[in-house]
This record gives C-alpha cells, sequence and structure tokens, in this order.
C-alpha cells in the first residue's frame, strides 16, 4: 500500500520539512503528496516536482487556506483508506493535524520519528532526546511524524508527476483563522539553515541580540535563541531552539550567552560542530562544544564580528 | 462552565534521565517526580479563568498508577476545586488517555479542557489533539493566549514562522504553551486546605475504555554520546579553526 505525505506548504511554496518528510516515507511504500490548501496550485506544482513522489492529490478550497486542523483532518480521513501510513514533517503544522488524524482513525500516532526499522517499527526520542525509544504497533494503519533533521531532503526539483484533485470532505465548522503575526526576516529559515547563531539569558536584554546578529549575517547564518531568552521577551517564540521549540542540526551551531540545559542541548546537539561562547567555564554547553571560547560574550562578539571581517569569510 | 484540566506525573525537568541497563526503560527509581511543567500553565490558566468569573469550577484529572494522585493533589494545592484519578498500572499512553479523557467529559460536561502541549517524558504532544478529536470539539494547539467570549474561544497559537489566531466554536480542547502564563505556587495555607478536597477515582473499566497500550517499547537506548571540550584561547584562534579545521565557514 502507498503512504500519504502531508505538505506543510503556504499555498505557493512547500516547507523544507516536507522534504524530510517525503524521504522517510520513501522508505515505507509508494508515496503520494497531498496539498491542501486554498488556491494552492503554485504549491502543488512546486510538490509535483519533488523527487521520488508517485502522485500528487491536490484539494483546494477555503475551508484549507490556512490549514486549520478540524476540516484538514477530515480530508486526510476521507483520503485515508488507500494508504498504509499518514506521514507529516513535526511542524507545529503535521503536530497539530497528525494525532487529530490518528484518533479519528482510532490508530497511535508515532511521533518525531528519527529512523525507520520497518514498516511497524520505529525509533523515536524521548525525556528531550536523553533516550531514544525502539517503538512498535500492530495497528492497521499507522500515523507518524517526522524529525526533519534526521532524514535527507528529497530533491525539489526534476520530478514531474501527476497532480490529481481530490474532492473536499465536509467543513465540521468548528474553527475560523482569525490572522497570523509572522517574524518577517531576510534571514534564512532556522530549521534549514547551514549556520545557527543563537543568543541566551547571558545577553541581558533584546536590545544586545544585534551582537548576535551582527555575527549571523557575516556567515549567512539563522538567528536562534534558548527559552530563557524568549521567555525573558528579549526574541519571539519562533526563535526557540530546544526540546519544546525547534530542533535544529545545521554544520554550525554558535550558542552565545547560553549555559546549555538538557532542553536545550536537545535543540542542538545533533549539530556538525558546536562553538559555544561563555563566560561560565562550567556551563554545561561546554561539555557538549567542540569549540568553548570562555569569556564575556559583550567583547567577544565584536571581537569575532571583526575578525571574520578581517579573514574576508563571507556566507557560503 | 466548568474547566477540566489533565496534568500528568514525569520525572521533574530539572533531572537528568538514565536510561535502564536491561534497555526497557529509563531510571524511575528514587527519582524526583513533579507535574508537567505545560500542565501547570494549563491549571494556572484555569484558575485565571475562574478567577476572572468565566469559569466556575476548575477539576484536575490524572490517569495512571496510585502515586498520580500527588499530582493532582499539587493542582488542588495551587487553587483547582477538586480531583479525578484514573487508576491504573498501565502505561498511560496518548490515545488511550485521551479515551479515557472522553469518558470523564461525558459525566462532567466541561466547555473546555485545557492540556499541557506535551509531557516532558513522552514528547508525544498527541492527547490534547486527539481529545478533540474523539469529542468532536474545536482545538487550539500550542496556545500562548486564550480569550472566552460569546462561546468563541479566540487562541493565539506559537507557529514556527511565529503567532496565529484563530477563533474556535466552544466547547474546545486547549493545550499551552510556555508563554500562555506563569504558574503560580501553592501556598502552605493552601496545601492544607487541598488535604480536604475530593479526588474521586476511578479504573478504565468503569469507564468502559480498554486503555492497553497498543505502541510497544522493544528497547530503550542511549543516544551516542557527543564529545566536546574543546577550548579556543581568542576569537582568531576561533575563526581559523572554523576555516581550516572544521571547514564550515
Amino acid at each position: 500500500m502507498a503512504v500519504l505525505v502531508i505538505a506543510d506548504h503556504d499555498n505557493s511554496t512547500i516547507k523544507g520539512a516536507t522534504l524530510n518528510a517525503i524521504t522517510a516515507a520513501g522508505q515505507l511504500g509508494e508515496v503520494d503528496v497531498l496539498v491542501a490548501g486554498e488556491n494552492c496550485q503554485a504549491a502543488a506544482d512546486a510538490a509535483a516536482a519533488i523527487q521520488g513522489v508517485a502522485k500528487i492529490r491536490m484539494a483546494d478550497n477555503a475551508a484549507y487556506g490556512n490549514a486549520l486542523a478540524e476540516p484538514v483532518s477530515a480530508l486526510i480521513v476521507s483520503l485515508a483508506g488507500d494508504y498504509s501510513h499518514i506521514v507529516a514533517p513535526h511542524t507545529t503544522s503535521g503536530k497539530n493535524i497528525a494525532p487529530r488524524v490518528a484518533a479519528l482513525l482510532d490508530v497511535v500516532q508515532i511521533s518525531d520519528v528519527m529512523e525507520i526499522k520497518d514498516a511497524k517499527t520505529f525509533v523515536r526520542p524521548i525525556y528531550a532526546g536523553n533516550a531514544l525509544a525502539t517503538v512498535q504497533t500492530q495497528d492497521p494503519k499507522m500515523v507518524i511524524t517526522v524529525r526533519g533533521t534526521a532524514f535527507t531532503k528529497a530533491e525539489d526539483a526534476g520530478g514531474s508527476v501527476t497532480i490529481e484533485a481530490v474532492e473536499a470532505a465536509s467543513d465540521p465548522g468548528l474553527s475560523s483563522f482569525v490572522g497570523a503575526d509572522l517574524t518577517k526576516s531576510e534571514r534564512p529559515d532556522l530549521t534549514a539553515a547551514r549556520i545557527v547563531v543563537s543568543g541566551g539569558r547571558g545577553l541581558q536584554s533584546g536590545d544586545n541580540f544585534p551582537l548576535v546578529e551582527a555575527v549571523a549575517d557575516r556567515l549567512g547564518a539563522a538567528v536562534g535563541a534558548s527559552r530563557a531568552a524568549v521567555d525573558a521577551g528579549y526574541v519571539p517564540n519562533d526563535y526557540q531552539v530546544g526540546q519544546t521549540g525547534k530542533v535544529v542540526a545545521p554544520e554550525l551551531y554558535v550558542a552565545v550567552g547560553i549555559s546549555g540545559a538538557i532542553q536545550h542541548l536537545a535543540g542542538m546537539k545533533d549539530s556538525k560542530v558546536i562553538v559555544a561562547i561563555n563566560k561560565d567555564e562550567d556551563a554545561p554547553i561546554f561539555q557538549v562544544a567542540d569549540y568553548g571560547l570562555v569569556g564575556d560574550l559583550f567583547e567577544e562578539m565584536p571581537k569575532l564580528a571583526a575578525e571574520l571581517d578581517k579573514q574576508d569569510i563571507k556566507p557560503r | 462552565m466548568k474547566v477540566l484540566v489533565a496534568v500528568k506525573r514525569v520525572i521533574d525537568y530539572n533531572v537528568k534521565v538514565r536510561v535502564k541497563g536491561d534497555k526497557t526503560g529509563v531510571e524511575t527509581a528514587n527519582v524526583k517526580m513533579s507535574m508537567n511543567p505545560f500542565d501547570e500553565i494549563a491549571v494556572e490558566e484555569a484558575l485565571r479563568l475562574r478567577e476572572a468569573g468565566t469559569a466556575s469550577e476548575v477539576i484536575a484529572v490524572s490517569m495512571g498508577e496510585a502515586k498520580c494522585s500527588e499530582t493532582i493533589r499539587t493542582a488542588l494545592a495551587m487553587g483547582a476545586d477538586r480531583g479525578i484519578h484514573v487508576l491504573t498500572d498501565l502505561e498511560p499512553q496518548p490515545l488511550a488517555v485521551a479515551k479515557l479523557m472522553k469518558a470523564i467529559v461525558e459525566k462532567e460536561n466541561p466547555e473546555l479542557v485545557i492540556l499541557g502541549k506535551q509531557a516532558i517524558d513522552d514528547d508525544c504532544s498527541q492527547t490534547g489533539q486527539m481529545l478533540a478529536a474523539l469529542l468532536g470539539w474545536s482545538q487550539g494547539t500550542f496556545a500562548s493566549k486564550v480569550v472566552i467570549a460569546d462561546g468563541t474561544a479566540n487562541v493565539t497559537r506559537e507557529v514556527d514562522g511565529g503567532l496565529e489566531t484563530v477563533a474556535l466554536k466552544m466547547p474546545v480542547v486547549v493545550t499551552t504553551d510556555l508563554r500562555l502564563n506563569e504558574p503560580r505556587y501553592a501556598s502552605l495555607p493552601n496545601i492544607m486546605k487541598a488535604k480536604k478536597k475530593i479526588i474521586d477515582q476511578f479504573t478504565p473499566e468503569d469507564l468502559g475504555v480498554d486503555a492497553t497500550p497498543r505502541l510497544i517499547t522493544l528497547q530503550v537506548d542511549e543516544p551516542p554520546p557527543r564529545i566536546g571540550g574543546g577550548k579556543v584561547a581568542d576569537v582568531a584562534e576561533l575563526v581559523d579553526k572554523l576555516k581550516n579545521e572544521a571547514g564550515v565557514i
């Protein structure tokens, strides 16, 4: 039986985490991708170009324009009969919709899958990634969400598959979209960036975040933050890296003024290279850092920016 | 309006968990247990709604072994009015908990159920959405603001790109994110008062729910350790290492 991947998209483009989910789904069977949206032809066209996909199923209806869980789940359930697995990226949208689908189908959901052992057996993190559980279910269908950083991205060009229109399911009429306040940034997306520079409570104020941004921009990096920095209001919630925020695994992660609570490490410890800049030499972040610099960030960050200029380091 | 709040007993967030030698799970003997932090936020939100006159009664519900009553007692000490404990030695998995919660909802008829967005032990982030599905209710997940008026809950949600607001028809299931509120500490007089509050007890059989876990854990492993601890003397050495040794810039 085929596998249905629920695309995370904004009606015009497909979000990167969908590409990782498609790679994971490919290990389970032939992959169809559902693009449910409103005026979402551009997103469906983009999905049709992804390699490793058999066909696109597009549901274009006003009810799906903002990915509200209630109507979208009803739609997925109406299509579920054709599929052995329903796969979504472990993004806020996937996490919102997938459990609702699973409960409507009366099957378990397996969240944040890092490895697929076989069609019924999966590895997933528990306790903020401090343990990895191998889990199995005999349920007739499986709903899973996929950890993006654990699977490579499917190629998003070169494919050309059929886009099949599907009927809208009846909208339960429980919810409506009021508005969004999305962070606008010229920087790369946190979960997709090759380099991430994150700031913590050590910055003492949101007014000092430009110290982080100055280094990030010289490297073409995304900017992240610890929970402490978000709770203190230095930066918006979508900057948060950690157990309950975003999980990132860039080639380079620079932690600035972050002590390294296990909840933060959960979100970044799979990064290829970790740099820590902190004045407390006993901070736990140094235990996971490849390159630790003990020093006052207010002195070191301007020096680092100057050194990058001196050595003519540019974003790749 | 009655409000139901789900509270889970988990290993305290400050504890560094250790995988058992036989790989069947993590060490829980002699480990500090606490209420799931997101559930504290859920209790706080319910109490604030009662204090604002929007809610009339706050009921704290927990599923699991006998000691879960301590977690309910913590919610009562924060100010919840009474508790319900579904007593079972089975591992409380999200789908089963959602079914048990549905049965409690059908007994109590609340208009609002608040749960944490995830439990910090299994990190599933499923139960609230599943409960909403089973009840046929709307869901406001990862909430950072909840405003209830005229049969509608306006819920502001923390999403990957920032914030979004949805209008949800009551009754509704809400799951809490970190910025919804800052939970209160229980005062000593309230801890004393909580000892007299009622906790009703049911079993899954009483509620007609099969709570058998359907996800079987075959094995639990330690993640591969990360070898860190390297130091550099100054930013010049740092940039040099990143460029020439790691090759990442």
